[in-house]
């Protein structure tokens, strides 16, 4: 336990004195990470804790990002940009689960899929309103209380609030009863609802608090690029994310933000020396489901166990043998 | 010739398309209950294969022509040879992708969709290294140029013969679905997989067939397609969804399902891009969530999926 207080704690430090010793190159990439794991960790709620596998997740995202950076170039200011953001992305979240929900498994997989597509489609499409393949630029960022988020250490610093925000949220939602009678519907769905809970009300509740940190994730990928495009709406964004999630380990707290963390300095860094990219994150999807399908956090915590378990037997065994003799 | 009667006759082609690529989809989702989303990949690579085959594209895959000795054969012959081999190919593809991993996932359906979408990312890139991302178009073989008037419409041969194949093997398909005792096992463990796996047949040797089977039929499907559509990156991600929808909407599993559906989204598709292009993705996906929410079994299916 304290080893992981002491791994947390450094990663920590090591978040907090970034500015100061990076370059703005991996400052950008660390904010990134971050809003990656927020994006993570919203779909988390669904995918770890309501058992229900989103694969149009790319779309909320999207919406929000769309719905700022349009409110902004139509001559609005930041602030009610931002606002109008967030009701859309409750709105899209909102008509993702009432039309999702009707179905669990794969079912629900392929509607929020279609959705997805949907949206993909319009913000391809629709160019008189999305300006189609060309995106919409958005010359500036926001500047809450007159501080101007411009420079990569700033928006970094903002980043890492909202971040921070996102896992106190996440971690008081896993200990309420609301995250419990969740766990429920995931695992006994019929017990539950024979147990007086309307399964269907938590799952739509879910549904929002999930939509809700996806969109403003999307919000802080619209400032962090100042750009937006309908690739962050696609199939690969929405299968990129749940990797994220399935990597690290669903269902956990750190799972997707390790997951976020690893996939982005992959894409960002190893991309500069591997041009086949998406080969490799291919190779890894197979090779997560097939062989650590519980996710790389869990996975390695139970290695890292059966590994000292087997040490402690190994030490205690000629122990054993010599009080025998 | 007016333009809905050329978007009529270009709607049943793509129909006809459709069909080769659906049929395999919705026989491997209807006996597995996964939505294969590889099945897009192996229609491109299909395609890619067939061309490679025919000596087109980029030089690095023409000496498989030479050493198959395809150039030296009329060009009909070839483009037909081209087809058997790309469905060949991916049938041993396909069969091998299930056998080595679908099958450690049995009973796992969402483990097992993941392993297909991140095989599609493999595949996708894949291609793109080997046939790098130019579009790669092929021209019809002698026998199928030209075109047919019939009345005062004129009829592209090629087209005609998309649909003329599509029907050939949609009564191939049902003649072995409905008079054989494969076809017979194959229905049984599409309606009730349970059942038919305590009367005695091996369910999972059947899920390596059809999957081979359809993935066989999505590389012939690339092939013929390569006449209407050109083979380029990112085909994949355009037919995956299509397929996806004429399943859905036909119900899983289902041959007159899928035969429906086919020429349904094609009309869709085509009409919608005419109309209003902005809108097409719309219009064709929102028949699609009406069926999911009012129908969840699809037009002609018996199991929600």
């Amino acid at each position: 336990m304290s080893l992981r207080l002491l791994a947390w704690s450094a990663l920590a430090l090591l978040g907090a004195v970034l500015p100061w010793i990076a370059s703005d190159y991996y400052i950008d990439v660390a904010s990134q990470v971050l809003i990656y794991a927020i994006f993570a960790l919203g779909l988390n709620v669904l995918v770890g804790y309501a058992g229900l596998v989103s694969l149009g997740h790319a779309g909320i995202f999207g919406v929000a990002a769309y719905a700022a950076a349009w409110l902004v170039a139509a001559g609005f200011g930041h602030l009610p940009a931002a606002l109008a953001a967030l009701v859309a992305i409750v709105l899209v979240s909102a008509l993702y689960a009432l039309l999702s929900l009707r179905a669990t498994g794969i079912g629900f997989l392929m509607i929020t899929l279609a959705i997805g597509q949907i949206l993909w489609g319009l913000a391809y499409r629709w160019i008189d309103v999305t300006g189609g393949d060309n995106g919409i630029s958005v010359p500036s960022r926001p500047a809450p209380f007159g501080l101007s988020l411009m420079s990569a250490p700033s928006f970094y610093g903002f980043t890492v609030l909202v971040f921070l925000l996102a896992v106190l949220s996440m971690s008081g939602f896993v200990r309420s009863p609301f995250g419990a009678s969740l766990k429920g519907t995931r695992d006994q769905p019929r017990r539950m609802t024979a147990l007086g809970y309307n399964v269907w009300c938590i799952r739509f509740a879910a549904f929002l608090f999930s939509g809700f940190w996806s969109g403003v994730a999307g919000l802080l990928f619209c400032y962090d690029e100042q750009f937006v495009s309908p690739g962050m709406l696609t199939l690969g964004s929405s299968a990129e994310v749940l990797l994220m999630v399935i990597a690290g380990g669903s269902g956990t707290l750190a799972g997707p933000v390790v997951g976020a963390a690893l996939v982005v300095i992959m894409k960002n860094v190893a991309s500069a020396y591997i041009v086949r990219w998406n080969l490799v994150l291919g190779i890894i999807f197979v090779a997560i489901v097939m062989f650590m399908p519980e996710g790389l956090v869990p996975g390695s915590a139970r290695l890292a166990r059966w590994a000292y378990a087997e040490w402690q037997r190994r030490r205690r065994a000629p122990a054993a043998l010599g009080s025998e003799r | 010739m007016n333009q809905g009667l050329l978007l009529a006759v270009n709607s049943i082609a793509m129909g006809g398309l459709l069909f080769l690529l659906a049929s395999g989809f919705s026989l491997v989702f209807g006996l597995m209950r996964i939505p294969n989303l590889t099945h897009g990949s192996f229609f491109m690579l299909g395609g890619y294969l067939g061309i490679s085959v025919l000596g087109k594209g980029p030089d690095t895959l023409s000496q498989v022509s030479l050493w198959l000795g395809v150039g030296g054969l009329p060009p009909d012959l070839a483009f037909w040879l081209a087809a058997l081999l790309a469905a060949a190919a991916l049938a041993v593809v396909g069969g091998a992708i299930e056998r080595l991993l679908l099958r450690r996932l049995a009973g796992q359906e969402l483990a097992q969709v993941l392993v297909t979408l991140g095989l599609s990312f493999i595949i996708a890139d894949l291609c793109l290294m080997t046939w790098q991302g130019d579009p790669i178009p092929l021209s019809p073989p002698p026998t199928l140029r030209g075109s047919l008037p019939i009345g005062h419409v004129v009829f592209p041969i090629y087209r005609l013969a998309t649909v003329l194949i599509a029907v050939a093997v949609a009564v191939a398909l049902w003649l072995v679905l409905d008079r054989t005792r494969l076809g017979a096992m194959i229905r049984a463990g599409v309606d009730d997989p349970v059942m038919a796996r305590v009367s005695g047949i091996r369910v999972s040797r059947l899920f390596t067939l059809v999957f081979a089977l359809g993935a066989g039929l999505a590389g012939f499907a690339g092939v013929i397609g390569a006449l209407i559509l050109s083979v380029e990156p990112g085909l994949d991600t355009d037919m995956l969804p299509l397929a996806l929808i004429v399943v859905i909407l036909g119900g899983t599993g289902s041959l007159p399902g899928a035969f429906v559906g086919s020429f349904v989204v094609a009309f869709l598709e085509n009409f919608g891009q005419a109309w209003r292009p902005e809108f097409a993705y719309f219009m064709l996906f929102l028949p699609m969530l009406l069926v999911l929410l009012l129908r969840p079994q699809g037009l002609f299916g018996r199991h929600a999926p």
